[in-house]
């Protein structure tokens, strides 16, 4: 199997070389930068900066992280059952693989409906 | 010595044809997208009533190559405070994986580089959602407080959607039972239905979360023009701006086409099975003859001899390509070819109308707020798609127990459809009653 992702590697190796090498392509052609002061400032609407800008910010964004690993390994875990659910139902062993399936959604369900009483998913 | 250059033209013989089909596509994707954001401009000057770039060729057909030229040799500016180094891998990182995730995917039954991948789609999703690292650490090292909003946003969007896509394509592969792309289409041949048609909740689903995860409008908060400038790629300008903007543009051909693969029957045509329809494949052919005569009867409007002789080439091209499409009905010299073109034809026809679907939304819908964001895809659409997947699992069941298969099969998943509409109706209602009139909370500076 390992051989089958050679061509994803050559192709993966022409990947990384295609933006380097416009990029240093357009080094060798445009003309130098002669850019100085307010030019080189970050851009704020013509008003200087004011403070750093790596402070802290909403800690909305760290919960949303969190929940995403929760929601994001439950959808892996049902990828390998997808596949293999179509071979059981035509074995007729489809009820087992469905209330298998039902459990583990059921449990995660549960958590779901706790983080929206909670709050957790309401951003304003 | 000579067990070296024996190595290596073994190698050479063995993977030519993805060597040649990655060359093409490095080389011709960037033309590609170019040209799709003339489309784009056209489509959204045709929709307000004007005309669109005329200057830069006839009807505006060389303005992407002008454009290319003007990234090239624009001034480079790196802000003094940004972090150098980051500041340069950053968008090499987006473009690179939006343009390796192209690599999974098969653009008809021949041109697909990574053949026998057996995890196919996953590949596809998990390489294209890298490209999220590029826009935060983008967004990171410019230094600026709209690109670290703009990054923030966009990476809470992308990962708030992403559950429900995933979601979404477990719903189409219940049907499918297989990750590689060839079985996938394969197993549509087989049914002979399309899965978007047995699953259009969880079609409906990923069509949402895609343009969501691409970051396009009515969900273009990242880079929303009159709040964040220009969002993570405020900082950005000449050719690194040109490269996020070929990984957005590419970002959106994947999702396109993933959404083709697993819900519109890949490089099918439509009603594979049916042997009396088998006249549709003279649809390909005779729409590029359409389009190459109405090149011809614009020529004689176009003003000067430079533009007359470019729209003859255009319909000469439009021709030629006709005449490709052709060829393998009526030569039997080149037959075992048939399937290979015309399911490329198919194929990139497809995409091209998800993305004009795409592209009509943007210009219909106005922008939602950051909240309402969140809200749709946390408060509906998971739910959503969670429900569908067992709905549709119910369904299969019940379809197995009577004994029904590809088009019957409608009868036990279209019911599971419609239940799955009302829940969706009754989670609308609820949230409706459930939504703040008036924010009593002060606007949050960092949302």
């Amino acid at each position: 199997m390992p051989k089958a992702y050679l061509p994803v590697l050559i192709y993966a190796a022409l990947v990384a070389a295609f933006p380097a090498v416009t990029l240093l392509f357009a080094k060798l052609i445009r003309p130098a930068s002669t850019s100085f002061g307010a030019k080189l400032k970050p851009y704020e609407c013509g008003v200087p900066s004011e403070g750093t800008s790596r402070g802290r910010y909403s800690v909305r964004f760290y919960i949303i992280a969190m929940l995403f690993v929760v929601f994001d390994v439950e959808t892996m875990f049902l990828i390998p059952w997808a596949i293999l659910y179509r071979g059981w139902v035509m074995a007729h062993m489809g009820l087992f693989a469905l209330v298998s399936m039902f459990v583990f959604l059921g449990i995660l369900l549960i958590g779901y409906v706790w983080l929206y009483k909670k709050g957790a998913l309401e951003w304003a | 010595m000579q067990a070296v250059t024996q190595a290596t033209l073994e190698f050479v013989k063995q993977y030519w044809a993805p060597l040649v089909c990655g060359l093409v596509i490095v080389g011709v994707l960037p033309l590609i997208v170019g040209y799709v954001v003339l489309v784009e401009r056209k489509i959204m000057a045709d929709m307000q009533a004007r005309l669109g770039p005329m200057r830069v060729g006839p009807h505006g057909l060389l303005q992407p190559i002008a454009d290319a030229v003007k990234l090239l040799i624009k001034e480079d500016i790196i802000p003094e405070d940004a972090d150098k180094l980051v500041f340069w891998l950053a968008p090499v990182l987006s473009v690179a994986a939006a343009l390796l995730a192209i690599a999974g995917l098969a653009i008809g039954p021949a041109f697909q580089i990574a053949k026998d991948v057996n995890i196919g789609i996953l590949f596809v999703v998990g390489v294209s959602a890298m490209g999220i690292f590029g826009i935060v650490l983008g967004g990171w090292a410019s230094n600026s407080h709209y690109s670290l909003i703009g990054a923030l946003r966009s990476s809470a969007q992308l990962v708030s959607y992403e559950t429900a896509a995933g979601m979404a394509l477990v719903c189409g592969l219940l049907f499918a039972g297989s990750l590689n792309i060839t079985s996938i289409v394969q197993a549509q041949y087989d049914q002979g239905v399309w899965f978007g048609l047995l699953a259009p909740v969880a079609f409906f689903t990923y069509l949402v979360a895609s343009i969501a995860e691409t970051n396009r409008a009515p969900f273009d908060l990242p880079e929303a023009e009159s709040e964040l400038v220009a969002g993570y790629m405020t900082e950005f300008s000449g050719f690194r701006w040109s490269l996020y903007f070929l990984a957005e543009y590419t970002n959106m051909i994947v999702v396109a086409s993933v959404a083709t693969t697993l819900f519109l029957g890949g490089w099918l045509r439509p009603f594979p099975r049916t042997t009396w329809l088998s006249f549709i494949d003279f649809f390909p052919p005779l729409l590029m003859v359409g389009i190459g005569v109405y090149c011809l009867m614009r020529t004689p409007k176009q003003p000067v001899r430079v533009q007359q002789t470019f729209m003859l080439a255009v319909a000469g091209l439009c021709f030629a390509v006709a005449l490709v499409l052709v060829a393998p009905m009526l030569v039997p010299a080149v037959k075992p070819l048939h399937d290979g073109i015309l399911g490329a034809f198919w194929f990139i026809f497809k995409v091209s109308l998800y993305i004009y679907f795409f592209m009509w939304l943007r210009f219909t819908l106005p922008r939602y707020r950051f909240d309402q964001l969140m809200r749709l895809g946390w408060h509906f659409l998971i739910p959503l798609s969670i429900i569908n997947v067992l709905l549709i699992g119910i369904a299969m069941i019940v379809g197995t127990y009577f004994h029904l298969q590809g088009w019957s099969l409608l009868l036990t998943t279209s019911p599971a459809s419609i239940i799955a509409l009302i829940i969706a109706l009754f989670i609308l209602a609820t949230e409706q009653k459930s939504e703040p009139q008036k924010s009593s909370a002060a606007p949050d500076s960092y949302a």
